[in-house]
């Protein structure tokens, strides 16, 4: 099977005091048809900034200095402007994690889902109204045809994140990227809206990439999982491996830090702090916080080593196993 | 609701929260109850979880339990007096031992004042100590929160996240109080930052004989800090029990369709989510003991 995506050794960086900052730091993953990518990590660790590469949206002083994004068959770092603004919106959709500041106060809803076909050239102004309550009806609000002609304010949060999905849907992509597309919604809603994305999914048989902090909703709705810190990719594998058998010593104290487990006893935070992307160790850059640190790892950054069937973490405890083989 | 045993802490009666909206010049106001008739206790040294979705009053409770919202009416009995018949000068007094820790360290921090002020200004306002004993203090709390006295004279963007929440821990301490209301102290905070804020927030009740009331929307998070809790939506207690059994064995059918809402970190996990009813609040019925101790509104 071909990739749908492919990026190889991204690098995303901002020129901060005449120094270039690298905020996405060598990055590769693939994304297949049909599939979902959890891409996890904590504030900072470079996975929105990774979002934003992929459809070329990152602003001054960020940019991408490095790595190929091959997207069905093309490099969509060598496209120009124009051939980029076809691909955005109707092969590749971004939803963000803000259902009100992403919608436009002063315009209808079902004139916004309209807009997104209207741009793209795939339907006459009526039959994009027609299509934008199709589309209302696909992502379950109820009473579409009212709903249309609501404005954003008379939309509760989780309604408004539907609203986001049925523009993103409109233009039927292959891809599309949900940057925390829950974090802001209850929980309740937070739920209902992860159904709609799964069920979206396999009807339109789209290929996900998954961005959020929270390892309860990867192990929902991902496939396959990266974990960043600090820039980097430092762990990958199928779900099940990242939750059964986590290999990376990061990975492995982010799982345990979840509260939940045993009641009232202390957590197992992972001491120290996220280290600042302008003066990163010489070495590992979790090295720091790293409760498995050893010689080596102060060294250089670690390549990805195989931790496991399918399964690789940038990590010098799975130096030998690799070399074994 | 009382429980049988020493006199709690704190004792909340019937606590209600009116708002009075317009909703255009020529409509007639609309009121709207943001805590409607809240009753509960807390013990010292225990942990109290107050948890809901958004809107549901847990963040209108806290405020009106220190009367940063002056409540409508009820009442609000903390060591044997009632907080909501103190006149002015007599709240001033008993704030310093009630304090407040907010959710979002990046807004609830002056950003033209150093650590070091910070802190010290509970000491400054109730006239605690001279200078020296005041920096003292300071530099006691400090190292109290895990932070370096090194660093007392930065400025609140100078620390991170995590570090900025203990700054706001260190102040709520500064005068010594017996209640804490943390309000979502820790959902601005990555994961790994998490866990350790809230083991800061476990070991200083230890050390210091702490009560908390802890509001937060996290389901685990409650479970994993509290001895008891009580589920809100909209502005009512829905649920009010002993953790390990409200947690293991919901009664109303609200704390169920919130827990199975909750994503498992477990991608086997079977899941059977249950969607919220209206039907469930109409009417809004009274709370019962379900099992001693463990109330519903069923």
């Amino acid at each position: 099977m071909t990739a749908l995506l492919s990026i190889r050794h991204l690098t995303t960086g901002f020129v901060l005091g005449g120094r270039l900052i690298p905020a996405v730091n060598d990055v590769s993953f693939d994304i297949e048809p049909g599939e979902t990518l959890g891409l996890v990590g904590e504030s900072g660790s470079g996975k929105s900034v990774s979002a934003l590469s992929i459809l070329r949206l990152v602003q001054p002083p960020g940019r991408i200095t490095a790595g190929s994004i091959v997207f069905r068959g093309r490099d969509l770092l060598t496209l120009s402007d124009a051939e980029m603004r076809r691909v955005r919106g109707a092969e590749i959709s971004l939803i963000f994690q803000e259902p009100m500041t992403a919608l436009n106060p002063v315009f209808t809803v079902g004139d916004q889902i309209a807009e997104a076909l209207l741009v793209h050239g795939r339907a006459s102004r009526a039959a994009a109204r027609r299509r934008a309550i199709e589309l209302l009806q696909t992502v379950k609000l109820p009473d579409p045809e009212r709903r249309a002609r609501d404005y954003p304010h008379q939309l509760s949060g989780g309604m408004r994140q539907r609203v986001l999905i049925a523009i993103a849907l409109a233009c039927q992509p292959a891809l599309l990227i949900a940057d925390e597309p829950t974090t802001a919604l209850d929980v309740t809603i937070q739920a209902e809206i992860l159904d709609l994305l799964r069920e979206m999914k396999a009807r339109f048989h789209l290929s996900l990439l998954l961005i959020t902090h929270d390892l309860g909703v990867v192990a929902e709705t991902a496939d396959r999982v990266a974990v960043m810190y600090a820039g980097r990719i430092v762990e990958e594998a199928p779900v099940r491996e990242i939750f059964r058998a986590p290999t990376h010593p990061y990975t492995r104290g982010l799982l345990a830090s979840i509260p939940g487990l045993t009641p009232g006893t202390r957590l197992r935070a992972i001491e120290g702090t996220v280290p600042d992307l302008g003066a990163l160790p010489k070495g590992c850059a979790f090295g720091p916080r790293c409760p498995d640190h050893f010689d080596l790892c102060d060294t250089e950054p670690p390549p990805f080593y195989e931790a496991g069937i399918d399964q690789r973490a940038r990590c010098y405890l799975y130096r030998s196993k690799t070399e074994d083989r | 609701m009382a429980a049988a045993g020493p006199v709690p802490l704190l004792d909340v009666r019937h606590l209600t929260k009116e708002f009075q909206q317009r909703h255009g010049l020529w409509q007639p106001r609309a009121v709207t109850r943001a805590v409607n008739d809240v009753s509960f206790t807390i013990h010292e040294g225990q942990t109290f979880g107050l948890v809901g979705e958004s809107g549901s009053g847990k963040t209108t409770t806290g405020r009106c339990i220190l009367r940063l919202i002056e409540p409508t009416s009820g009442e609000v009995w903390f060591r044997g007096e009632n907080v909501l018949q103190y006149s002015h000068d007599e709240l001033r007094r008993a704030r310093r031992h009630m304090q407040i820790v907010f959710q979002d360290p990046y807004s609830s921090l002056n950003p033209r004042m150093r650590a070091r002020q910070i802190v010290e200004e509970p000491l400054v306002i109730h006239k605690e100590g001279n200078r020296q004993e005041r920096r003292a203090r300071v530099a006691e709390l400090f190292r109290l929160v895990g932070l370096d006295p090194a660093h007392l004279e930065r400025y609140p963007h100078q620390f991170s996240g995590g570090q900025r929440q203990r700054i706001g821990v260190a102040r709520a301490l500064a005068l010594n109080p017996s209640l804490v209301i943390a309000d979502e102290p820790v959902s601005a905070l990555d994961v790994s930052i998490q866990a350790q804020v809230v083991n800061l927030l476990m070991d200083l009740q230890q050390r210091l004989k702490l009560t908390y009331l802890f509001i937060a929307h996290d389901l685990r998070l409650v479970e994993h800090i509290s001895a008891r809790v009580a589920v809100m939506y909209r502005g009512r207690i829905v649920e009010l029990g002993p953790t390990a059994r409200l947690f293991s064995a919901p009664q109303h059918p609200y704390t169920r369709a919130l827990l199975s809402a909750v994503p498992i970190p477990d991608p086997d996990a079977v899941r059977h989510r249950i969607p919220i009813q209206a039907e469930w609040f109409e009417p809004a019925l009274p709370l019962r003991e379900a099992v001693p101790g463990h109330w519903a509104a069923i």
